[in-house]
């Protein structure tokens, strides 16, 4: 489960770390993705999520990938309804609170059609810190005294030997690819991120392949004049793609905040049928549209401006 | 308000109250947030988690606590949630207005670790005489009746600060041992809690619409210590799933005021969370 480290290290020496540009499309990015791939995705709950490079995973046929994320939203409802994915590897999964416990989740846990691995926040946090670290495990204080760390047999539990304390060792993941979207980013990936990071610097070290799907491709002269503002240096990332509103219906912090109601449609539909109300979504937005922009179309003018005014409300103070 | 299962063992006294209860112009979330709210202290540093939590410590922010620093899981430090414009979950934008900081979610979890967070205030779906929480199962774990969505930051909060839990008072949801401890309380009672490794922390009250409840000392078993006004003992015992002890000094708590729900519904006006 643990890559061996000379491993993990000679596939690092491996990649071209050169800086060199590496802007493509939303299609040819997928090729860096093999099905059964382990797939940590960055952002959080409905927040920077990567959709559209998911959107391009889907729809390129991807298959039996297992998938890593601090929190999971729909888009993991999105991932196992379509079989692209059978595996979540997360701390909570649900479309949100707000729209209560998600039926599709529900069917597909529930019946052991997919799987569901269940970790404390912190300790996919200590997971994603630990592979970027290149240390095989990270010490914890949480997790103990529950029935969660029952149902996860990759963890031990050790005596300090400084201090005799009970600790938790959370294991290393290096996942095979990282998916990530940022505000912005020059075509050799150096990524500018604002906004709330969760744990996506941590995944994108961790990494074995990093796709960063972008709002914008900016000057590698813009990204050097803030160089504080680089989150994410460019010899972790293996592809850079642009696609404007790459996270909607989710959000882009300071851009766009989530569709609202287009989340509520959404919820309402899987509410009524999850599979078949499920299935109709897929038709509709990932397998109709030719390209990503006529999938935003369907999303809708008015609902995007909304989004965007509301995203691009919390730099008027 | 779901107060009717107690009717049966109420004196008519305990009827009459529960007639004025009914006519009462706030909702049951509404009385949750304005009753755990007022646990808050100025000053203090509490981890929120979405829902009833937030709004509470908003609303307790806006009221006696200017000072107390609300952090969230998705990485804020300080925020100060702007009315009506409440945010799905504790990862979007709307958590990070007017904040101090925004760290990445693993290390604001670690503030918990670190010992700088006083109360960790969370909802939740179904809890026992320990205070143990359960987000993740109902049924057996592994064939479960329904897989609800899991910790999230639950069983880090819970784990590692003192805990506020805020939550509807329904015999359902108030069962003598949960079916999985997804966020530990004092786990089997007595020094358990200490003994299977967390040394900090642990049950600090349970808010409900009913009533406040404590721990005992010894025991770490759930422990009536004040009553919404309206609410008898008996009325508590019927809507729960075990036996609860009870304080000897039972007090009653002072009703919602105006300010105080008027405060609420200028930050939850859609009633988003208060419904």
């Amino acid at each position: 489960m643990i890559e061996p480290y000379l491993e993990l290290r000679r596939k690092t020496a491996e990649r071209d770390r050169s800086l060199r540009e590496k802007v493509m499309t939303l299609e040819e990015a997928t090729k860096l993705v093999e099905d059964g791939d382990q797939v940590g995705i960055g952002g959080s709950t409905l927040s920077r999520t990567p959709i559209a490079m998911i959107w391009a995973l889907i729809r390129a046929g991807k298959k039996g990938l297992t998938c890593m994320r601090s929190i999971t939203s729909n888009e993991g409802e999105l991932l196992f309804a379509t079989g692209a994915c059978n595996h979540i590897i997360t701390s909570w999964f649900s479309h949100g609170i707000v729209w209560g416990v998600s039926r599709v989740m529900r069917h597909y846990t529930e019946s052991n059609k997919a799987r569901f691995d269940e970790w404390s926040h912190m300790a996919m946090g200590m997971r994603f810190r630990a592979g970027g670290m290149g240390v095989p495990f990270l010490p914890m204080r949480s997790m103990l005294g529950s029935d969660v760390i029952k149902l996860r047999p990759e963890v031990r539990e050790i005596e300090c030997p400084f201090t005799g304390e009970r600790l938790v060792l959370i294991p290393a993941l290096n996942p095979d690819v990282a998916l990530i979207h940022v505000q912005r980013c020059d075509a050799y990936g150096n990524a500018q991120m604002d906004g709330l990071q969760f744990m996506d610097i941590d995944l994108a070290m961790a990494a074995k392949r990093v796709i960063l799907t972008t709002e914008r491709v900016v000057s590698n002269d813009q990204i050097r004049r803030r160089p504080d503002h680089t989150k994410i240096p460019f010899f972790t990332v293996d592809a850079v793609v642009e696609v404007p509103f790459g996270c909607a219906p989710h959000e882009c912090y300071g851009v766009y905040e989530p569709f609202f109601k287009h989340h509520d449609y959404y919820a309402g539909l899987v509410k009524k049928d999850p599979i078949k109300g499920i299935s109709e979504y897929l038709d509709h937005y990932f397998y109709g549209p030719r390209n990503w922009a006529e999938y935003l179309s369907l999303l809708g003018t008015e609902e995007m401006l909304d989004a965007a005014r509301r995203g691009r409300s919390i730099h008027d103070d | 308000m779901p107060l009717g299962a107690g009717e049966a063992s109420m004196t008519t006294d305990a009827m009459t109250k529960m007639k004025e209860a009914d006519q009462r112009d706030y909702t049951a979330s509404e009385l949750l947030a304005v009753m755990s709210g007022r646990l808050l202290k100025d000053g203090q540093v509490v981890f929120a988690g979405v829902g009833i939590p937030l709004l509470a410590a908003t609303l307790a922010q806006r009221l006696h606590g200017p000072g107390l620093t609300i952090l969230f899981e998705g990485g804020t430090i300080g925020a100060f949630v702007v009315p009506g414009e409440l945010p799905p979950s504790t990862n979007e934008q709307r958590c990070t207005r007017r904040a101090n900081m925004v760290l990445s979610s693993t290390d604001v979890l670690l503030l918990l670790q670190r010992g700088y967070v006083d109360i960790g205030f969370m909802g939740g779906a179904q809890i026992d005489q320990y205070g143990n929480l359960n987000s993740s199962f109902i049924g057996d774990p592994a064939n479960p009746t329904i897989r609800l969505p899991g910790t999230g930051g639950g069983n880090d909060i819970s784990s590692l600060t003192q805990m506020i839990v805020a939550m509807k008072h329904e015999k359902r949801r108030f069962v003598a041992n949960v079916d999985f401890i997804t966020s530990p309380g004092f786990v089997h009672g007595g020094s358990s809690r200490k003994d299977s490794g967390l040394l900090a922390g642990g049950m600090y009250r349970v808010v409900t619409d009913l009533a406040i409840m404590g721990f005992d000392e010894n025991s770490k078993r759930m422990k009536v210590l004040a009553l919404h006004p309206g609410v008898s003992v008996d009325q508590v015992q019927a809507n729960t799933g075990f036996e609860l002890l009870v304080d000897k000094n039972v007090v009653t708590t002072e009703p919602p005021s105006e300010r105080e729900l008027a405060v609420l519904r200028h930050l939850d006006p859609e009633k988003l969370y208060t419904a």
